[in-house]
């Protein structure tokens, strides 16, 4: 049997605000094979972002176990999570607040090349520039897109920006957070259709975490629902959409609007 | 006469005279609800300003807006405060942002009361509490006394809903009211606002981006693009049958259900192809 890519044991993370306590990851078990593609799902509070920053990293647990490639890195100290900054990279929901408006696109996009961690990781004399070009071609961006900066492109094109500097490092792991929240309708769909065809084309393993269940549904063949810091129910994404388990995911099914046309 | 009448309304902001709406008309009757739907930038929540009189002091507005007759365009702010609350009133998509964090929410629904009525604190308290328990908010004492913070989302939303409906207004303007929910939250928000708009027969201008919404509030869509309305029909007309090539392509993109997990979703793009010589997209 391969190592799966993630394994986690028992998860927790607290967090002190103010005065009281707050359990957003109450003891989750998780296996991410390569490949896969994961969607995490629960409303606000129910623990999937904390999940998520816990697995890229960014984050570290106050009980629990996580494993990435076989290798425990719980207590790794910053320093030596140089394959996992290479490895993983996340795009965020808001392109507005992810992208730094003083630097030009090109700079953005190829900054992850140059943080002292990830370039260790990296083949030797990789050159930016044509990283830059191929990133570009492949999030579907102008080529003089580089010299730039982020307010002269829309809500779309920004969250391709993002995209194009998650993908530069050539990650194995893209861990969206929310990626189509911000977005108009209109650009939803072409978002989500770059994200698919990127996901094919580099055969990446994605973790998608969203309110929107239609959004996970498209994207990913795994899901988990989560709430109150725990996973409720996880599965095969058809499955669980068919043939919900827990009354809850029933509830959330129920919740998504949809299109009217009676009376 | 309708209750709202729009006719040719313009408006442009700053010096440079950048037209965010160009020429809109449209009639909204007694307890009719109308969707207004369109993405960022099309007009839609500058339309609704304009119809509450709310734009800001940069903003050059021409046309015409009666509100059961009477002029809302060029009225003097003391007659539109007076409309505001009472004959109209309007629901912000953020609550926390409409609420006052610093005082009990139940005297900010009784402030409203107050401004337009003048009543006493005590019936007014009544009032207010009743009206919260309309709104579907279980324990409406509680809810009065407590800061808006202590609240959650949901809580905040529907108590936003009783503060627009206590003066029995004719007309509700919702612009994007349920889309900082979670979605079993918008479900229930929804439904209280189909109810009490359904009692108190106001009628409601519903603004949103989201299609699957809209069809669930309203009896009639307007649909925008750069400031114009491109397409007017019922609910079931504009979803099953769209004219416009912006409209089929909005829809498209709405039906995600019917693309099979993993397959293209249609884009806007596969039926309208912006025309960018008009000069009123960037």
């Amino acid at each position: 049997m391969t190592e799966p890519l993630y394994r986690a044991e028992q998860l927790t993370r607290r967090y002190r605000n103010g005065g009281t306590e707050v359990l957003a990851l109450d003891h989750v078990d998780l296996t991410i094979e390569p490949g896969r593609r994961l969607g995490i799902v629960g409303e606000s509070g129910s623990g999937k972002s904390t999940l998520v920053r816990l697995l890229a990293g960014l984050d570290r647990p106050t009980s629990g176990r996580i494993w990435f490639e076989g290798t425990e890195i719980t207590d790794l100290p910053e320093r030596r999570l140089g394959f996992l900054r290479a490895a993983v990279q996340m795009v965020f929901q808001d392109p507005r607040s992810s992208l730094n408006p003083r630097m030009r696109v090109g700079d953005i996009i190829t900054e992850p090349l140059r943080s002292r961690l990830v370039r260790r990781q990296l083949p030797d004399g990789i050159d930016h520039a044509r990283r830059l070009a191929e990133v570009l071609d492949a999030v579907d961006l102008p080529t003089d897109s580089g010299g730039r900066y982020p307010h002269e492109f829309s809500g779309g094109q920004r969250q391709r920006i993002a995209i194009a500097r998650a993908l530069a490092p050539k990650p194995e792991i893209l861990i969206a957070d929310e990626p189509v929240s911000a977005l108009d309708v209109s650009v939803r769909a072409q978002v989500l259709n770059l994200l698919t065809d990127l996901v094919a084309a580099q055969g990446l393993t994605l973790i998608v975490v969203s309110h929107d269940l239609m959004v996970v549904r498209h994207l990913c063949d795994q899901l988990a629902v989560m709430r109150q810091g725990r996973i409720i129910e996880q599965g095969d994404t058809e499955t669980v959409y068919s043939r919900p388990g827990a009354e809850y995911t029933r509830a959330l099914l129920a919740a998504i609007p949809r299109i009217r046309t009676a009376g | 006469m309708s209750l709202l009448e729009v006719r040719d309304l313009r408006v442009s902001f700053g010096r440079r005279r950048v037209q965010a709406v160009r020429g809109v008309d449209f009639d909204l009757d007694d307890g009719q609800r109308l969707g207004l739907i369109g993405e960022s930038g099309s007009g839609k929540t500058v339309t609704a300003l304009a119809v509450m009189g709310l734009l800001p002091e940069n903003a050059t507005v021409t046309g015409s807006v009666r509100l059961r007759g009477s002029e809302i365009v060029g009225a003097p702010e003391v007659a539109l405060a007076q409309l505001r609350g009472a004959a109209v009133s309007m629901v912000f998509q953020e609550p926390m942002t409409a609420l006052d964090p610093t005082m009990r929410v139940g005297r900010q629904v009784a402030e409203v009361l107050r401004l337009h009525q003048g009543e006493e604190s005590g019936p007014a308290r009544e009032r207010v509490v009743s009206m919260l328990a309309e709104v579907g908010l279980a324990d409406p004492v509680r809810i009065a006394d407590a800061y808006p913070h202590q609240l959650s989302g949901g809580q905040r939303q529907r108590a936003i809903l009783a503060m627009a409906l206590i003066n029995s207004p004719d007309l509700v303007v919702c612009d994007e009211p349920t889309t900082a929910l979670d979605v079993t939250v918008q479900a229930l928000v929804l439904q209280k606002l189909n109810e009490v708009l359904t009692d108190s027969g106001a009628a409601c201008l519903f603004i949103s981006h989201d299609l699957a919404v809209v069809s669930q509030v309203c009896d009639k869509v307007l649909v925008m693009l750069d400031g114009q309305v491109v397409e007017t029909g019922t609910v079931a007309e504009l979803f099953t049958n769209p004219q416009h090539p912006y409209t089929r392509g909005l829809v498209a993109t709405a039906r995600f259900d019917q693309t099979r997990p993993g397959q293209r979703l249609p884009t806007v793009e596969d039926f309208y192809a912006p025309d960018t010589s008009v000069g009123g997209r960037p």
